[in-house]
């Protein structure tokens, strides 16, 4: 099948005036933007504006109509391209396999590509599950488990991959606090020990802040803002402001519902 | 219309250029093998048995009257292996095992469990369907060549059975043997051959073009299905010619 990637320490991803519209109403409309290789980069934006549909384009499952998404200066689309370069999803509803159980959900990516004899992979999938905190569940399938369990799965899976690109679709949705704060982490530990290039989805504040290295605001389809996230706090457009104090104002508003 | 024919095409060559890994996916091809062969046997043996059985029915009375009862086994011999048998096990196949491909397919489409295969460089024409159609192009063929004798047999008994037909055992296959010779089972594993590829497909391709959520799924099926049976009729019009034009 195909040849285990090259490796090559990080990547790149450049978006270059992509533009994407469904029944007549722009999606995307003119996306820039560089992700330096080894950062990590958070797009923020409310709901239905676009930033899944713009992360399935910059891994390529689909094709922008204008513009173009550039991985290490070579187009998404360059046939060959995911032989040079390990890259992951995770995705928001986990897409896992459910005909496989979840060890061989995790060990997918090793096993098809034949990286390494079974034993290695099974050690490397044990290893991968217990960072994601799921002991004892390897032999579940997905349909076994909860929302939150099959996103550490999926996680997991990415993990396994060892991506120079990882793309995280709300990676900390459905999961508790504690274990949000460890996934966050393992974001920051694909970084430090890979170099991986990270883009995050989220709208979880604090995950945003607490990893980013520069964060994208995405409304109606464009990119309002850039920086990091000390520039974006300062940045005085109300519709960035009103995003940020709207999800602190939840946040208020969980805590007094938990209070009475 | 056309354009789906172009995918599918484009799929089918796609599949073919992968046979050199499907050593490799054995193990896909041998569960995809059973599910087909296992879930089918049952449901194959009846049908072959009441096709030889009906067949018997309806011509029988009439070559008796005619007294031509002793072309009974050969007729039915050969109508079974060149026509019968090939055409409706691909029937029963395409509802019971390419309704299945696409349903399965179509609902990994809209799972994202595709998109998540394609993210990890793991092809899905290689992963998915090489198996499915290699799986099928494998059964089929056999089911067929199991169904022949089992409705030369349903013939057999109707026509010793029935009063109005009164054909012995001995006769029957005697005639059959003189008429029917193995380039017509051929032909009718050839024919099924044919028709197993379109079958797998059709619905592969169907279960991979899947949108929405579960009446996605469910419009899949049934299209995948509805097709399958059409190109199988037509395919059979234009192989029979072919086959004849060969053979003479």
């Amino acid at each position: 099948m195909n040849e285990p990637a090259r490796q090559i320490q990080n990547v790149s991803v450049e978006a270059r005036g992509v533009r994407r519209s469904y029944h007549g109403q722009a999606v995307l409309d003119g996306i820039d933007f560089k992700v330096e290789p080894g950062e990590i980069f958070v797009i923020m934006g409310p709901s239905g504006s676009g930033k899944t549909v713009l992360l399935k384009h910059l891994i390529g499952l689909l094709k922008p109509e204008a513009g173009e998404i550039l991985i290490q200066g070579e187009s998404v689309n360059t046939p060959g391209l995911r032989d040079k370069y390990r890259m992951a999803m995770v995705f928001q509803s986990s897409a896992l396999l459910a005909s496989m159980n979840v060890s061989e959900n995790v060990g997918i990516y090793l096993t098809e590509h034949k990286l390494m004899p079974p034993r290695e992979i099974s050690k490397i999938v044990t290893e991968a599950l217990k960072t994601v905190g799921l002991v004892g569940v390897s032999d579940r399938f997905p349909s076994e488990l909860s929302g939150g369990m099959q996103k550490r799965v999926a996680i997991a899976r990415a993990l396994v991959i060892q991506p120079q690109l990882v793309l995280l679709d709300e990676p900390t949705a459905e999961l508790d606090p504690l274990m949000a704060v460890a996934i966050g982490e393992e974001i920051l530990k694909l970084k430090s020990n890979l170099h991986a290039t990270s883009i995050v989805v989220t709208h979880d504040r604090d995950l945003a802040f607490g990893v980013a290295d520069r964060i994208a605001m995405l409304v109606n389809g464009k990119i309002l803002f850039v920086g990091t996230p000390d520039e974006l706090r300062k940045n005085p457009d109300p519709k960035i402001q009103n995003f940020i104090f709207a999800e602190l104002l939840i946040r208020r508003y969980q805590t007094h519902e938990r209070i009475t | 219309m056309f354009r789906n024919i172009g995918e599918i095409m484009i799929m089918f060559v796609q599949t073919v250029r992968a046979l050199p890994l499907a050593w490799r996916h054995r193990r896909k091809v041998a569960v995809q093998f059973f599910e087909i062969g296992n879930s089918s046997l049952l449901m194959v043996c009846i049908l072959a048995l009441f096709i030889g059985g009906v067949v018997a029915l309806q011509t029988g009375p009439v070559l008796v009257e005619r007294g031509l009862s002793y072309v009974l086994g050969g007729m039915i011999g050969l109508s079974v292996c060149k026509e019968l048998a090939p055409v409706m096990m691909s029937i029963l196949i395409a509802g019971r095992v390419g309704s299945a491909m696409s349903a399965e397919l179509g609902s990994m489409r809209v799972y994202q469990e595709i998109d998540a295969l394609e993210t990890m460089n793991i092809n899905p024409i290689t992963y998915l369907v090489l198996p499915r159609l290699l799986a099928i192009a494998i059964a089929l063929p056999m089911l067929v060549l199991f169904s022949i004798p089992v409705a030369w047999m349903g013939g057999a008994v109707v026509a010793m059975a029935n009063h109005a037909i009164s054909v012995d055992f001995g006769s029957f296959f005697s005639d059959l043997r003189d008429v029917v010779e193995t380039k017509d089972i051929w032909n009718g594993i050839i024919k099924s051959f044919v028709f197993a590829l379109a079958i797998g497909s059709i619905s592969c391709h169907q279960g991979l073009i899947t949108l929405g959520g579960p009446r996605g799924i469910g419009r899949s099926v049934t299209k995948a299905v509805v097709n399958s049976i059409v190109v199988i009729l037509v395919l059979d019009y234009f192989l029979t010619r072919f086959l004849l034009m060969v053979q003479q």
